[in-house]
This record gives C-alpha cells, sequence and structure tokens, in this order.
C-alpha cells in the first residue's frame, strides 16, 4: 500500500504504540483486500461483545487501555455495538456473574481509549446518520448494509479489531466499498410483492441473500411500489447481511444511489436477474415455523427496536397479558424515551421484559437458552432467525402481532 | 489427485498441515459453530456436528456478521480453532479476523476448491510465497 509520511510516521510508532498497532494491522487487511492506498474515515463503530471477545480479547483490550493516554486514545468519534448485557435485567435472564464481569472489564478498557459507549446497532437510527458520500468504518453487518443502501455513506464491514485500529488511525484501508466501481449492481431482483410487515422485509432481504451468496455481490431491486420506512429498510437490510454477508443494496427508484436502475448498472455489463414473489416469501417464512407448534420465549431484538416499534408492540400488548417470557430489546437512546413516555411501563405491565444496551444473539444466547428452558423462540426479525439456530434454538419467523398473539396464548402457535 | 497443487489470489499466516474438512457451504464463527466444544452446530450447515478442530477447512465463501474478526483470536487462545481455512471467498472480516488471529488462509481460486480437494485429504497450506498454494499430501489422511 501507499503510504503517506503520517502513516509512515504512525507505522514507526512516532504517533504512540496504539496507532503503531492499528497501522500494521490495517496494513495487513488492505494488501490482502488489493487497497491501494487508505481513505480517511470520519466516524467508526465497533462491535465488542464479551461473548465474541472472551477473556483473550478483553486481555487484549486491556493491555491497549494501559497504554500511556496519550498513546491509547481514539482520534475520530467512534461508538460500540450492543453489550453482552443488560446490567440492570441480568439477573431476570439468568446470566451469570462471570458475563457481568468480563462485560465491566471490557466497558472499562474501551472508555480508556477514549470509545463513547452507545452500545447500539441502530446508530442511524438514534445517534448520528451518516450523510451520503461520507467515509466511515462501521461495524454491525446491518449498520453497515443501511448507510451504504439508504444513506449513500462508504464503508466495509468493519470487525471490531479492524473498527478500532480505524478510530486509531482516523482511516481504513481503500477497498470495497469505499470504491466508486465497487458499488455497481452485480444482480439484478424484480420483486412482485412488496410486503407489508416487518417480518415479511427480512424475509425478502433473506432470499436476497441467499441468491446474492457473498460479500462482494451488489443487489439491486426493482418493482417495491413505495418507499420502505427506515424500520423497514432496517430489517429487510439486516436480514440481507445476515443471509448473504452483503453490505450494499439499491432499490431503483428509492435509494440515493439508483434514482434510476440503469445508474447502478454498468454501461455493457450483463447481470443475472431473479424473480421473487409472494410465494417465496411465504414459503421462507413456513421453512422455520413448519415443524413448531409452541415457543418457549418470544423475542424483539436483532436489530434492536426503535421508539416507533416499542410504541408498536406497546399497542399491541394493550389489555393483553404475555404469559411467556417476552423479550424487548431496545438502545438504550430509545429506552430513556420509551421510559419517558410510559411504553417501557406500559411493555411491563402486560408482561414483557424491556432490555436496553444489548442484543439477544450476543448475550450469551446459549447460556440463556440452558439457564431458561428455552428451545423454541418466535420472532419477527428473519436475521435473529438465521444465527440463533447456531446456538440451539429452534426459530419461528412471525409478525410482531403473530409473536405477541403467541406471547398471550401461552406460546401456542394457532 | 494427490501432489496436486492449486494456487490461490492471496494468503496470510504461516504454512499449515492437517485433514482436509470440505464442503460446498459457508462459514461464520458465529452462526456455525459451536466454540467450546469445537464442533460445526448450525443444524442446516452440511458440516453439522463435525469437528474442526485441527482440521483445514475447505469451504465456499465467508458468511455472516462481523463477530468472527475476534472470535478467531480467542479460538486460537484456547486452542480450539482449525488449522487452516481455504476459501473460494473472503469477506473483509475474515480477512480481519486472520489479521488479528495470526491466523492460515488462502481464498481465490480459478477452480470451485470445494470440488477440488477431497474431504479427508491430507494437505497443506502454505500463505508464505508469493503465490499462496494449497497442496494435497495424500487423498487420505
Amino acid at each position: 500500500m501507499k503510504l503517506t509520511a503520517e502513516e509512515e510516521a504512525m507505522r514507526a510508532r512516532e504517533c504512540g504504540e496504539a496507532a503503531q498497532w492499528a497501522i500494521e494491522h490495517q496494513i495487513k487487511v488492505g494488501d490482502y483486500l488489493g487497497a491501494r492506498d487508505f481513505v480517511p474515515v470520519t466516524q467508526a463503530h465497533i462491535m465488542a461483545d464479551t461473548e465474541s471477545l472472551g477473556l483473550a480479547g478483553v486481555e487484549w483490550l486491556e493491555r491497549l487501555a494501559r497504554l500511556p493516554a496519550q498513546a491509547r486514545r481514539v482520534r475520530i468519534p467512534t461508538i460500540t455495538d450492543p453489550r453482552g448485557t443488560d446490567f440492570a435485567a441480568a439477573h431476570r435472564l439468568k446470566q451469570q456473574p462471570w458475563m457481568l464481569e468480563l462485560e465491566r472489564r471490557a466497558i472499562a478498557a474501551l472508555e480508556a481509549l477514549g470509545v463513547l459507549m452507545t452500545n447500539t446497532c441502530i446508530n442511524y437510527q438514534t445517534i448520528m446518520a451518516p450523510v451520503a458520500g461520507e467515509h466511515v468504518a462501521y461495524g454491525d453487518t446491518g449498520v453497515v448494509i443501511y448507510c451504504n443502501s439508504v444513506c449513500g455513506a462508504r464503508s466495509n464491514f468493519e470487525g471490531g479489531p479492524s473498527a478500532l485500529a480505524a478510530a486509531l488511525t482516523a482511516r481504513t484501508p481503500r477497498y470495497g466499498y469505499h470504491l466508486e466501481e465497487r458499488r455497481q449492481a452485480t444482480l439484478v431482483v424484480n420483486v412482485g410483492f412488496t410486503p407489508r410487515e416487518l417480518n415479511e422485509w427480512g424475509a425478502l432481504g433473506g432470499i436476497v441473500g441467499r441468491l446474492a451468496g457473498d460479500y462482494w455481490q451488489v443487489p439491486a431491486l426493482v418493482g417495491i411500489e413505495r418507499v420502505p420506512s427506515s424500520d423497514e429498510m432496517k430489517h429487510f437490510g439486516a436480514a440481507l447481511a445476515s443471509y448473504g454477508s452483503v453490505a450494499l443494496f439499491h432499490m431503483a427508484g428509492i435509494t440515493p444511489e439508483a434514482r434510476r436502475l440503469d445508474d447502478v448498472l454498468a454501461p455493457g455489463r450483463s447481470v443475472p436477474s431473479y424473480d421473487i414473489g409472494e410465494t417465496e416469501i411465504r414459503a421462507f417464512e413456513k421453512s422455520y415455523a413448519a415443524s413448531i407448534d409452541a415457543v418457549d420465549v418470544v423475542v424483539f431484538s436483532a436489530p434492536q427496536l426503535s421508539l416507533v416499534e416499542m410504541l408498536q408492540v406497546a399497542g399491541l400488548l394493550e389489555g393483553r397479558q404475555a404469559r411467556i417470557p417476552l423479550l424487548v430489546v431496545t438502545s438504550p437512546q430509545v429506552k430513556g424515551d420509551a421510559d419517558r413516555m410510559e411504553l417501557t411501563a406500559r411493555i411491563e405491565a402486560a408482561g414483557g421484559t424491556v432490555l436496553a444496551g444489548m442484543c439477544f444473539y450476543q448475550s450469551y444466547a446459549r447460556e440463556m437458552a440452558e439457564a431458561n428452558g428455552w428451545k423454541r423462540l418466535a420472532t419477527n426479525s428473519a436475521k435473529l432467525t438465521n444465527i440463533i439456530g447456531g446456538y440451539g434454538y429452534q426459530p419461528a419467523l412471525m409478525s410482531m402481532q403473530a409473536c405477541i398473539d403467541a406471547a398471550c396464548n401461552g406460546g401456542r402457535i394457532p | 489427485m494427490s501432489g496436486a497443487i492449486f494456487l490461490a489470489a492471496a494468503g496470510m499466516g504461516a504454512k499449515a498441515r492437517g485433514q482436509a474438512l470440505v464442503a460446498k457451504d459457508g462459514f461464520s464463527a458465529r452462526y456455525d459453530l459451536d466454540r467450546v466444544r469445537g464442533i460445526f452446530s448450525r443444524p442446516d450447515h452440511k458440516l453439522v456436528g463435525e469437528s474442526y478442530v485441527g482440521r483445514v477447512l475447505v469451504l465456499d465463501a465467508a458468511k455472516g456478521g462481523v463477530a468472527t474478526a475476534w472470535m478467531l483470536h480467542e479460538m486460537k487462545a484456547r486452542g480450539v480453532m482449525p488449522a487452516a481455512l481455504v476459501l473460494n471467498a473472503v469477506n473483509p472480516i475474515m480477512v480481519q479476523g486472520a489479521a488479528l488471529a495470526d491466523f492460515t488462509m488462502l481464498s481465490g481460486f480459478d477452480l470451485d476448491i470445494t470440488q477440488a480437494i477431497s474431504n479427508g485429504a491430507l494437505v497443506e497450506v502454505d500463505p508464505t510465497g508469493e503465490r499462496p498454494f494449497i497442496r494435497v499430501a495424500r487423498l487420505s489422511a
């Protein structure tokens, strides 16, 4: 990679030990992926829950945190993805003291580096959405795909170590979706059914993700009949990123880089085309729920709920009572508003549990299953449906309404 | 075929050797693995129930979320990890994770590597030269 004088200085440890580690890490990654140079970034978002970090990762962060203050601080605004617990509710989830202790150590280390502990995967709805053309270094695949596609920002998937490296150097290797030519569509999907419910948007994302298949594919959707809401885009993008490892999509006439389909098709290049209709979406949903007639727990999470989703949950629970655990997971920012507007109180009065600053699958999901006797799980998140099977759960993908009906019917699915 | 060499577009880490565990399926440390027991655990993964410890994983594409970037490091610290990862296609997360963990990885072939390597073959992985490669040392380990 071609380095500037400042980058050479970082490499020579003139900017401190943390920046030296960071630039060396970035050069390794950039060389592997064919980056020619670095691009400055304005924000970083770090995924660093302790289930992923493990003890080894926490100790690694603590080594950085013990460096002198001037040798360890991040250079740009740096925020965090959800943590592995909500300390206020950990006992209700039967999380173990060792999990909480590891979380406290990771938080202390990240704070010592100057990281803002926002603990959210919906920063584009709650903190500071990037603007079109802004180069950023975001972790969490759902954050990256939303900000690339809906906001028109430029980011690759930056895992925790690489997002931290970008925070410490204020730059990232210029490859992938920082390059204009990489942002062209590589497949076209003709959509014959515009989803109505969030789980249907997730199902559409899952189907397109399976078709796309890998990180370097950019689907362009044609035929979406209305402008989706932020929450609909959130569920669609999160599922697309989860099932396909995809970081960027276009919707013709809707997303900013594809006012027309031709805007994202390279001239003279032919790309494969696929059709998806309601039949495929129903089949996708059925593939998860067909063998389950009851669930042990209902989870709204992945991504964290917006204030509008919190309002919807509270409305659907009005006058009813959940008879199995009903977990409603949101960001610390939304939680404050939900408390103030009494949405939290309404949900909890109906038997739900509102959790903040965590995400269900990043919170020792396997251990929670064993401690609570949870095996069968209902959710309206296709992303969660995709992930949670690996933790030993049997998931059912259903609408928010159907999930709440199941919770209030003692877990039975009609 | 024993002795066959397949060149990769990119590689990192040290030389590695082990029995190949092959499937035309993806790889994500968070979605697919029980990292405590060292087995594939996602029910619809083609290698579900198989131990990956010490094996050279030959798979199609990197999948899933960003957690793998930390998890390879954590798996290595506990010694419950594959010997190497060989993929048709990587995503940045896999590269970032391998860079942090100093883990052996190859990717990018001019054929489908999951069709070229037989499950159970003894293979050598060398990412250290100008052209990284995987070589079949013996058809069955």
